[in-house]
């Protein structure tokens, strides 16, 4: 600084001097090229210490929210928690329930040419509630985390705790692979693993009641790998024990189901996103049941499974919040190749291919407010002679139904729903509708795609 | 055959072909910001548009698909992203992001954050317990995240260090600067009175000494209803307030319904870089926001 004060001193001396002197020309061109020299070096000073002033300011500025956050002025988390308490896993609890109506009794209900398994069935009538699910989530250490779902159902007047989900999940794998194992929904089609409260109507749709008894749910292990690429393509795979519909049976000592899935999506504009899937099940069933409680129908062979999936969202500019439509579609094959066991008569070889589809729209035209309406149906080969006049004879026509629900949500966390639904698959057509809520609180985690 | 495999191989596989660090953003202000510091060396994504609710976002495949290529995911936290993000992480399969790692920064950890309650209850609406996490409308707070941003990019791509220092040092620069030229312009708007759409500006009001008399939601992140309307009409039908402020992923009917019965200037604010065709960066977004409310809000 001292020096350019010194230089500042011999320029304008040097200035005084040359003026007075009449300086010729040559003077004043070394003269100008001296200022400019002079001005330039000023300048990149000025430049270097506003430079460094800024960087200190900025250092300030960060040493105070620093100290701001140790002295704990900053918000962090609410911490009154100590000890093994603050490791407490997020806790959340869906409440569902319905009041259900039906024009004939549903206590003989059954779809001719598919004898239902696992969950499935018609929604209990009148009033009461559904499954009351418990869910329990943490991160287990930095490599592993947890999920269990508790679900709290009466059955036959009596509460039962089931562990419905209970699964580990792998979260340091390399190279976009995951991994889960333990009780899980299964990877495939798209509503299987969907829980119940994030449903759009109060029942799953045929296909899912007749070929998976609502959701297929098993013990076992998924691998699933993503690849880096901007299009979102997922292949999974899981092995799994086969205890339940459609595996059923436990075959192979255990492992007695697998499964393959592939699923492909991606955006198109800022408006539409879509996901497209198929996927294979491929179970070897013992002894597998369906139909009636207490007097099931056995199927001992192979059942296999093949889907597509078919998922489109929009909303105006991708703001879902005020406004949105979802349409989604699947289609289901299946084919059963062994043998029924009929109660009180002889195992009979059974071998025929059955299909099932359904379809379904929801609009919220305005936050709060949906409307939807679905479509679903089946259809069966004809198992042949040996099987006429029993549950498994192929239907004279199609089962199908067509529902329209609208419901209402005050927030994220609770929701009220009217459904219709025309019922063309059970033993005569009926008219059935009801109303259904759906609350939770606490932890809530995020919802997938 | 084989060309065709290699082609398909190459439109699959971009990964080798460029090293180039690779941001997810959950929402634009940070993706700009990574911009602003990366400048050629970072390839930049925001999971959300200016005209998107960052509460209510879809999990959708193609952001999936963008965490799992991701270096560093950075997003605004404070649970802003929570209806989403967790989906997003958790289908992703890219450990190098998850909450913990080097790879995944919570902007809103970095600035004093403003309405923080530890005691909540749902019946309080859409709350925040750990704060507000709208902290980009304080020029202040991108600039105590951007010191952050830059250390963590440079952490996670040394050799490229010291470009990103530099970028770092020459936004710090400039963006001072700015800071400055809006508090001297945006001096006359100390003391405006503001009713606002959702609690979306505490920061901006803080910084500028602007007054929030009112929100047309009545209990947070749920719609305006009739009845809350209708109290504010009465409330400030004879003055009491100079302006009405919506974000544009905001519905425009509530606060134009006001507006009317009261007289109050409906203005819309670009929340983040991409809300008006003004701000088309950090710096465009500021200058947007003083100069529209400048427009608004009658003053000498």
């Amino acid at each position: 600084m001292r020096i350019g004060i010194f230089r500042v001193a011999v320029l304008a001396l040097v200035l005084v001097y040359s003026g007075t002197a009449g300086a010729q020309e040559s003077e004043i061109g070394e003269l100008r090229a001296a200022v400019a020299q002079l001005r330039a070096d000023y300048e990149a000073r000025i430049v270097e210490l506003e430079r460094r002033l800024a960087v200190a300011e900025q250092n300030a500025t960060q040493a105070s929210y620093d100290a701001q956050q140790a002295t704990g002025a900053v918000a962090a988390a609410p911490s009154s928690v100590s000890g093994n308490s603050a490791f407490n896993p997020a806790i959340g609890i869906i409440f569902q329930g319905q009041a259900w109506n039906y024009q004939r009794s549903p206590d003989d209900y059954a779809v001719q040419g598919f004898p239902f398994g696992g969950e499935a069935g018609p929604v209990t009538e009148g009033l009461g509630i559904g499954e009351t699910e418990l869910i329990f989530n943490a991160n287990v250490d930095d490599k592993f985390t947890a999920w269990l779902t508790a679900a709290l159902a009466l059955e036959d007047g009596e509460a039962v705790v089931e562990i419905e989900e209970a699964w580990i999940e792998a979260t340091a794998l390399p190279a976009g692979f995951g991994a889960k194992f333990g009780r899980f929904f299964s990877g495939i089609g798209y509503l299987n693993g969907k829980h119940s409260h994030t449903w759009d109507f109060v029942d799953q749709p045929l296909p899912y009641q007749a070929f998976l008894g609502d959701q297929y749910l098993d013990d076992g292990v998924q691998l699933r790998w993503l690849a880096p690429t901007n299009l979102y393509l997922e292949l999974g795979g899981e092995v799994l024990q086969g205890s339940r519909y459609p595996a059923g049976g436990s075959a192979h000592s255990g492992f007695g189901s697998y499964s393959l899935f592939a699923n492909v999506g991606g955006d198109v504009g800022t408006d539409s996103s879509w996901l497209a899937g198929v996927s294979y099940l491929d179970t070897e069933a013992r002894e597998r049941a369906s139909g009636d409680e207490d007097d099931p129908l056995l199927f001992d062979g192979d059942s296999t499974l093949t889907s597509a999936l078919f998922v489109w969202k929009w909303a105006p500019n991708g703001n879902w919040k005020q406004r949105n439509f979802k349409f989604q579609s699947e289609l289901f094959w299946r084919s059963n190749d062994g043998s029924y066991t009929i109660p009180g008569g002889p195992g009979l070889p059974y071998d025929a291919d059955q299909r099932g589809w359904y379809a379904q729209a929801v609009y919220q035209p305005v936050p709060r407010w949906r409307i939807g309406g679905r479509i679903d149906s089946l259809s069966s080969d004809d198992p042949g002679a040996a099987f006429a006049g029993t549950a498994l004879a192929a239907p004279g026509s199609d089962p199908q139904r067509y529902s329209f629900m609208a419901d209402w949500s005050n927030s994220e966390f609770s929701r009220l729903r009217l459904q219709y639904t025309k019922d063309e698959a059970g033993p005569s057509d009926d008219n059935q509708w009801g109303l259904q809520y759906i609350h939770s609180i606490g932890a809530h985690g995020a919802h997938t795609f | 055959m084989t060309r065709l495999v290699i082609a398909l191989a190459i439109a699959l596989f971009p990964v080798a072909a460029s090293a180039d660090l690779e941001i997810f953003a959950c929402e634009p202000e940070w993706a700009a910001l990574a911009a602003e510091i990366g400048a050629e060396h970072v390839n930049t994504f925001s999971a959300t548009t200016a005209l998107q609710d960052p509460h209510y976002i879809q999990a959708r495949p193609s952001l999936i698909a963008r965490v799992r290529r991701a270096d560093l995911v950075v997003c605004s936290g404070a649970q802003l992203e929570s209806g989403w993000l967790p989906a997003l992480l958790q289908k992703a399969n890219n450990r190098d992001v998850m909450p913990g790692k080097a790879g995944y920064l919570e902007a809103s950890r970095y600035v004093l954050r403003l309405d923080a309650t530890g005691n909540v209850d749902r019946s309080q609406g859409d709350i925040h317990p750990l704060g507000n996490p709208h902290i980009q409308t304080n020029p202040h707070n991108v600039a105590a995240v951007a010191r952050v941003l830059g250390e963590r990019m440079a952490a996670l791509d040394p050799v490229k260090a010291p470009s990103y220092q530099a970028g770092l040092e020459d936004f710090s620069i400039r963006w001072r600067d700015a800071i400055a030229a809006w508090e001297a312009r945006a001096k006359p708007l100390a003391g405006t009175r503001v009713i606002t759409h959702h609690k979306s500006w505490v920061y901006l009001e803080r910084w500028l000494g602007i007054d929030e008399v009112a929100n047309l939601e009545a209990v947070a992140g749920l719609p305006p209803t009739a009845t809350h309307l209708s109290k504010l009409t009465s409330e400030f039908g004879d003055g009491g307030a100079d302006v009405i402020v919506r974000s544009p992923y905001q519905d425009e009917r509530p606060s134009k319904w006001l507006s009317e019965r009261t007289g109050i200037t409906a203005i819309v604010l670009p929340l983040t870089v991409g809300g008006t065709a003004e701000a088309v960066d950090l710096f465009a977004l500021f200058d947007d926001i003083v100069e529209r409310l400048l427009r608004a809000v009658p003053h000498e």
